[in-house]
């Protein structure tokens, strides 16, 4: 068996855990499972496709960083999507969530989020056609670093990126009087605005993070597969799989959730065989669930 | 009226529009007084605090910290404008340390304010310290109402206010936390308090209120209240007298 799923497998979990970082928050935090998180991811990537396409009218070609497939433009890009994809969570929140979240039923929240998801989703099929997309078509040569393991220098650039922001996220969620906050009003919303939480601070911050992450993990997708409308959507399974591996409201669960999970995929393809990837990641979900039902990282209350 | 820090005038407030839990509650609190609220299950104690918290709608009546206006406010306004609420049950973050349940508590105050306040929480709760890195869901009942009311008095409030600080506590314990209330209010904070515990909030308080149906049906120095008769009617018939029982059998069948 080759040891190429090792790199394979932290992609695909790098992606997954960042996606799985703002399903956890918004589950914890928000108390429903967000459908339409996948196409934040998607709608991040078109909109840093859009800012890439504007960049590239005005200033023609840029040349590539070192031997990364993309230039300067795609960072400037990214950084636009990042802000835009904020600002859709927040907005899909004011003029759809926060006015069903007061009525108190979760289950009409998810309705109207897997609606969000499938009107975002084609909005987009609309405006970009299905048809699949790309960053760049320029080929990169894969280096090998032993093992049997190859690996080109966008794959390396993402999973450094990966392990900042994870790091940061984490940080800002334990260190920080705004994480505190976070964890606190996951806990008991009520004690929360008795502490002096301002509760609609807190879930705008949600949204920021989770629209955030959930753009560069589309734009990750992006850079190393291919841009489709449907892309954030496929990864909805595997990032909910991931976000209660690790145990809901866990930053770093849910980033070790998508890396087991991207793990053993890649794994599983090399085994068993492609059509099997999503059956073994569940396999593995309940093998978990039934020895730990609150995740690897919850935290069992007393 | 001056020293007066909370002053409740004719607050109706409940869950639900139009079913009032409270039906026009009047009370006030003097600067470094502990004041109690009695009442047998079900007067609207809990819900008459919750609403001056911010957390019950009011629909009546008004609200009045240190002369300002608070009826209206948010509960996360609450502790800004000075008013600091202990709730009674899960009243601190079960899943974080001790530490960081004061920390989160000190979003109101400046940045560099919070270790010397931590440290002076510390200073007055020790086994806080001792047990500052652990989750907050594994304290004992005790030390878990220690760290609420440390969570609220971390941001200098001028009224703290408790949802029945001794419920769901051993005896011994009861005897503490009222102990503790006690030394609170000889530092100088003003005490707004429920209580199930007659005997014991009566012999800390100043003042007590006795609340029945949701409305305050009598008050008075909260010492004289326990051999109070109108008392004894009202609520504490839970607490028969040897000879009470005879007597009104007696007058029953005489009548």
């Amino acid at each position: 068996m080759s040891l190429q799923f090792i790199v394979d497998g932290l992609l695909t979990g790098s992606m997954i855990g960042m996606g799985a970082i703002g399903v956890t928050l918004t589950y914890s935090i928000l108390r429903f499972a967000n459908f339409a998180h996948g196409d934040f991811m998607a709608w991040g990537t078109y909109a840093t496709l859009a800012v890439v396409g504007v960049i590239g009218a005005m200033f023609g070609k840029v040349a590539p960083i070192g031997s990364l497939s993309f230039g300067w433009p795609l960072i400037v890009a990214l950084v636009a999507g990042i802000a835009f994809t904020a600002l859709l969570a927040l907005l899909l929140d004011k003029v759809l969530f926060s006015r069903l979240r007061k009525q108190g039923q979760a289950i009409i929240v998810v309705m109207a989020s897997f609606g969000a998801s499938m009107a975002l989703r084609s909005l987009l099929e609309f405006t970009f056609t299905s048809r699949p997309t790309y960053f760049s078509r320029a080929i990169q040569i894969a280096m090998p670093v032993g093992f049997g393991i190859r690996i080109t220098p966008d794959q390396i650039a993402l999973l450094l990126l990966t392990a900042v922001l994870v790091t940061g996220v984490h940080l800002m969620m334990t260190r920080t009087q705004t994480g505190r906050a976070m964890q606190a009003l996951s806990q008991n919303a009520a004690l929360a605005r008795v502490v002096g939480i301002d509760v609609a601070k807190v879930v705008r911050v949600t949204w920021i993070v989770g629209g955030a992450l959930a753009c560069v993990a589309g734009v990750m997708i992006g850079i190393l597969i291919q841009i489709r409308p449907f892309m954030g959507f496929d990864m909805l399974l595997p990032m909910f799989a991931a976000a209660i591996l690790g145990g809901i409201g866990s930053v770093p669960g849910a980033v070790f959730g998508g890396l087991i999970i991207g793990l053993a995929e890649a794994g599983a393809v090399q085994l068993i065989g492609a059509e099997w990837r999503a059956a073994v990641s569940f396999i593995i979900l309940m093998a978990v669930l039934f020895v730990r039902p609150i995740g690897l990282f919850g935290v069992r209350e007393r | 009226m001056s020293g007066i820090v909370l002053d409740v005038r004719d607050l109706e407030a409940g869950y639900e529009p139009g079913v009032p839990i409270v039906r026009g509650v009047s009370l006030h609190v003097a600067a470094g007084e502990i004041v109690v609220v009695l009442g047998p299950n079900g007067a609207g104690k809990s819900s008459l605090i919750k609403a001056v918290a911010g957390l019950v709608p009011i629909s009546r009546g008004t609200v009045l910290l240190d002369g300002k206006d608070i009826t209206a406010a948010p509960a996360h306004m609450m502790v800004r404008l000075g008013l600091a609420f202990v709730p009674q049950t899960e009243n601190v973050f079960p899943l974080m340390s001790v530490e960081d349940n004061l920390k989160v508590a000190c979003c109101i105050l400046k940045p560099r304010e919070i270790p010397a306040r931590i440290a002076e929480m510390y200073a007055a709760f020790p086994d806080l310290e001792r047990q500052r890195k652990s989750v907050a869901g594994n304290l004992s009942g005790g030390q878990r109402q220690m760290l609420a009311v440390a969570r609220a008095l971390i941001v200098h409030p001028k009224v703290l206010v408790l949802d029945e600080p001794s419920a769901g506590l051993s005896p011994k314990l009861v005897a503490m936390v009222f102990e503790m209330l006690f030394a609170i209010r000889k530092s100088g904070v003003t005490i707004l308090l429920v209580e199930q515990n007659a005997k014991a909030a009566l012999a800390i308080g100043d003042h007590a209120y006795v609340l029945v149906e949701g409305k305050d049906r009598h008050e008075g120095v909260a010492a004289a209240l326990w051999n109070d008769p109108v008392v004894a009617e009202l609520y504490l018939g839970q607490r028969p007298k040897v000879g009470d029982k005879a007597e009104l059998s007696g007058r029953g069948s005489a009548a």
